[in-house]
């Protein structure tokens, strides 16, 4: 079958092989190339929900699936997963979970705010459900380990990849959904535990003092012809090297 | 699935030279950049230059502007709901600020919206945080360096990569806040790459002067979108979002002003209207209009809805003769082709290479330049890999990088592409990447000022459905950027809006009768329908057999 047909390429005949699978318990035939939207999309659905990005970062299109004559549930995206022959699945575009709502500016980043917003998080009997269930591989399990123990900084490492599609929240016996959790310890790390970036506090204060807006001005003012020649140049438009170190200075300093 | 052995072949050929590349990298040689000439001869090769790829648009405020074909089909196209049938009497939901789009952009001009004390509806076709915004992976520019960048070089920049024609006062808004936004989302605990002093990470993009790029690991705009659509959930009490209702009509009132919107709700099929003091129109890009058959880097909703709506009511549209391929889209596997490779491969030190195993580029040239180079090597040079599916594209050479900066680079800078490569059995710390290529962003669009108002009172733009701050070309980086400085001043200015001015007066769908007039005398787009919400992937054997099916445009109800 031609991709070209399914509006994405003018991509030359492909010679694939119909597989069976089964979209919540009903055959279709589909080519054995395609992700199981694709073949989704083939055998006639439209989508509406579980489509997003189409690309593996949104979370919109989290799927289930067991082979046949196999009692392992699986998941994959559904954007990223090439079907298999004898796949049942289903797509789990909307799980109800719970997310509290918090203050920013106020909420401290200690252990206790996110103790108090998700009292839940105690209910996890580490039965590591919600890692297996994961389409990214996040452990799962262990950043919530992380949190009940107070370490942000692990947290926020393990669970940077989550696309919060939300299947952990489908599995947890202790009914919480992680993935807001996690969200929560992010932000307090990121914002009020992380180091802040001094030069760039120093930078927005330059330039509410006006600092640069003179060079802007000129260049506001300058005709294309002279836009072209600064650009170009070597002198007026150094380019930093590739391979240079982050405290790299320009000889030109007449701009900064 | 992992490279066939033709492919296995190819690759000894790349890694015969990675070793002397690796070398010259080292050594700061760089295969020299082109001059403006050079760029300009390569660019002959782009598919913006094609004249059969687009016409005049014969109705609307942009008449005689030659576009790309798919955007005309949807500006030269009659509305989904006849005014006739819509109720203006009686509004469903009223607010102070409507914001149109999900995204970046949207949420942004939600929350600085909020801040001024309105009340804001944002209406959304998919979900919340389903946008472009999401998928942008490489990075947010900024001068935040002073030791050795300023707004001044990055307003070169950005001038330079938009072929000088960008529009001043825009690009001015855009660099001055470029710093105060990273700041922003600092603050509201966003995770960017650090140093462990706090310092933030930065590298090269194409056409930067100065390692100016934000980043958070290969993951910048999902972790920008996931943090301030975190913010607006915990203001749900001022900030109501309404997901699967995409706007398909704005709504004017009898002076003319912006009023609202007409949305419509995906899965009842029902209209609903939404009454407004102001309107943020922050719908995107469109690159699921498969613009010359082109695959695309874009979210299944990216459809062009924002600009047909505002255009019918009176918004201009600039710069859209030019669209952007990102250099480097997946050609092979299959699965994943038009998915977006990061530019921050380049940027770090991957080369571009061909089929010889030589590099033809360098890998930081402007996106417009870089991609018409490969569509040059695959083209006219004959240079390019042969695909299993009949393709071509050139090698992007990732395991230089960990030559570069040590073993385990990829892994932990590219956690992302890492995994889905492994999934289908490629290492690509160890084997090249193949590329072509890919429709990933409307440059041009909707005609607006720095403060996102429009030529319509009370309606603003912000983000990829707006034109002009990157002129014929955009930087990468310089779209999460535009979506959130943008998206943060149109909001401010829609919440004051709002706040200065009484109320919406009798509603009115006029203008849009009248654009269906215009396309009668002109003859044109009768037959068609826009907004077009959602693409159409449904094949024609199977709509074949739906007998009873009733399509609007290409939506099935």
């Amino acid at each position: 079958m031609s991709t070209a047909a399914m509006g994405e390429d003018r991509i030359p005949e492909v010679k694939s092989k119909l597989i069976p699978i089964y979209v919540m318990g009903k055959r279709y035939d589909v080519p054995d190339s395609l992700t199981i939207m694709k073949a989704m999309e083939y055998a006639g659905y439209k989508f509406i929900r579980g489509c997003g990005c189409r690309g593996g970062i949104c979370g919109a299109c989290g799927t289930v699936y067991r082979l046949q004559g196999d009692y392992h549930i699986r998941v994959g995206l559904a954007c990223q997963t090439v079907v298999q022959p004898g796949m049942y699945l289903t797509q789990i575009p909307f799980y109800p979970a719970n997310r509290a709502v918090f203050d920013y500016e106020t909420t401290p980043a200690v252990p206790e705010s996110v103790f108090k917003a998700y009292p839940e998080l105690f209910r996890c009997v580490a039965c590591n459900a919600c890692t297996k269930v994961c389409p990214m591989d996040v452990p799962v399990m262990d950043y919530i380990a992380a949190i009940k123990r107070g370490d942000f900084e692990k947290a926020t490492e393990l669970s940077f990849d989550c696309i919060q599609c939300g299947l952990c929240a489908t599995r947890c016996m202790g009914e919480m959904a992680q993935y807001h959790i996690a969200q929560m310890v992010r932000r307090l790390y990121g914002g009020k535990i992380a180091p802040r970036a001094g030069h760039l506090a120093e930078m927005v204060s330059n330039i509410k003092a006006g600092k640069y807006q003179p060079g802007i001005d000129e260049l506001k003012k300058t005709d294309v012809a002279t836009l072209k020649k600064l650009y170009m140049s070597k002198e007026a438009r150094e380019i930093e090297p590739n391979m240079s170190e982050d405290d790299w200075t320009p000889a030109n300093r007449a701009y900064l | 699935m992992p490279y066939p052995e033709a492919l296995k072949e190819l690759i000894k050929k790349v890694e015969a030279t990675r070793a002397v590349r690796v070398q010259r990298k080292k050594a700061g040689e760089e295969l020299p950049f082109m001059s403006l000439e050079e760029r300009a001869a390569t660019l002959h090769f782009h598919p913006d230059i094609k004249d059969e790829g687009r016409r005049e648009i014969l109705v609307g405020p942009s008449k005689g502007y030659k576009i790309a074909h798919e955007y005309v089909d949807l500006l030269e196209a009659k509305p989904r709901v006849d005014p006739d049938k819509v109720d203006l009497t009686k509004a469903d939901y009223e607010t102070d600020v409507l914001v149109i789009g999900g995204g970046g952009a949207g949420t942004a001009a939600a929350l600085l919206a909020q801040e001024t004390g309105a009340k804001v509806i944002i209406a959304t076709k998919l979900r919340h945080g389903d946008a472009n915004t999401m998928m942008a992976e490489g990075g947010i520019q900024a001068a935040s360096k002073p030791h050795k960048d300023s707004p001044y070089y990055h307003y070169l920049d950005v001038m330079g990569g938009g072929h000088f024609v960008n529009v001043p006062d825009l690009v001015e808004a855009l660099v001055n806040e470029a710093p105060d936004v990273i700041l922003w989302l600092e603050r509201l605990g966003m995770n960017f790459s650090k140093y462990p002093d706090g310092r933030l990470k930065t590298m090269h993009g194409g056409g930067t002067s100065r390692k100016r790029m934000h980043f958070a690991a290969d993951i910048t705009g999902a972790e920008i979108m996931r943090t301030i659509r975190d913010e607006a959930r915990n203001r749900s009490a001022d900030i109501k979002v309404l997901e699967f209702s995409p706007a398909v009509e704005l709504v004017l009132d009898d002076r003319g002003r912006c009023a609202g919107a007409l949305l419509y709700n995906l899965e009842t099929a029902e209209y609903f209207l939404v009454k407004a003091k102001a309107v943020v129109m922050a719908t995107g890009g469109s690159g699921r209009l498969h613009v010359q058959q082109f695959m695309t880097t874009n979210h299944y909703g990216a459809t062009f809805d924002g600009a047909v709506l505002a255009y019918r009511a009176g918004v201009p549209v600039c710069f859209l003769h030019t669209i952007q391929y990102h250099p480097t889209g997946v050609v092979f596997p299959e699965q994943a082709e038009g998915i977006l490779i990061t530019e921050k491969f380049r940027g770090i030190g991957a080369n571009l290479v061909n089929i010889d195993g030589e590099q033809f580029v360098n890998e930081r040239e402007p996106r417009d330049v870089e991609a018409s180079a490969i569509i040059k090597e695959c083209v006219a040079k004959g240079k390019g890999v042969p695909t299993p599916t009949g393709r071509f594209g050139v090698w992007l050479d990732s395991p230089m990088i960990d030559a570069l900066l040590g073993e385990g680079t990829v892994e932990r800078e590219f956690p992302g592409k890492f995994i889905l490569y492994k999934r289908f059995g490629i290492d690509i710390s160890k084997e090249p990447m193949l590329i072509y290529p890919t429709l990933h962003y409307q440059n041009g669009g909707l005609e607006y000022q720095p403060n996102g108002a429009t030529r319509v009172p009370g309606l603003f733009v912000a983000g990829e459905v707006g034109g002009g701050v990157h002129g014929e070309n955009r930087l990468m980086g310089n779209s999460l950027l535009d979506i959130l400085v943008f998206g943060r001043l149109a909001g401010a200015s829609a919440g004051r809006f709002a706040k200065e001015v009484d109320g919406p007066r009798k509603l009115s769908l006029d203008h849009v009768r009248k654009y269906v007039k215009e396309l009668e005398a002109a003859g044109v787009g009768l037959d068609r329908m826009a907004p077009m919400l959602l693409p159409d992937y449904t094949l024609p054997d199977v709509k074949s057999r739906q007998l009873t099916a009733h399509y609007a445009g290409t939506l099935r109800s």
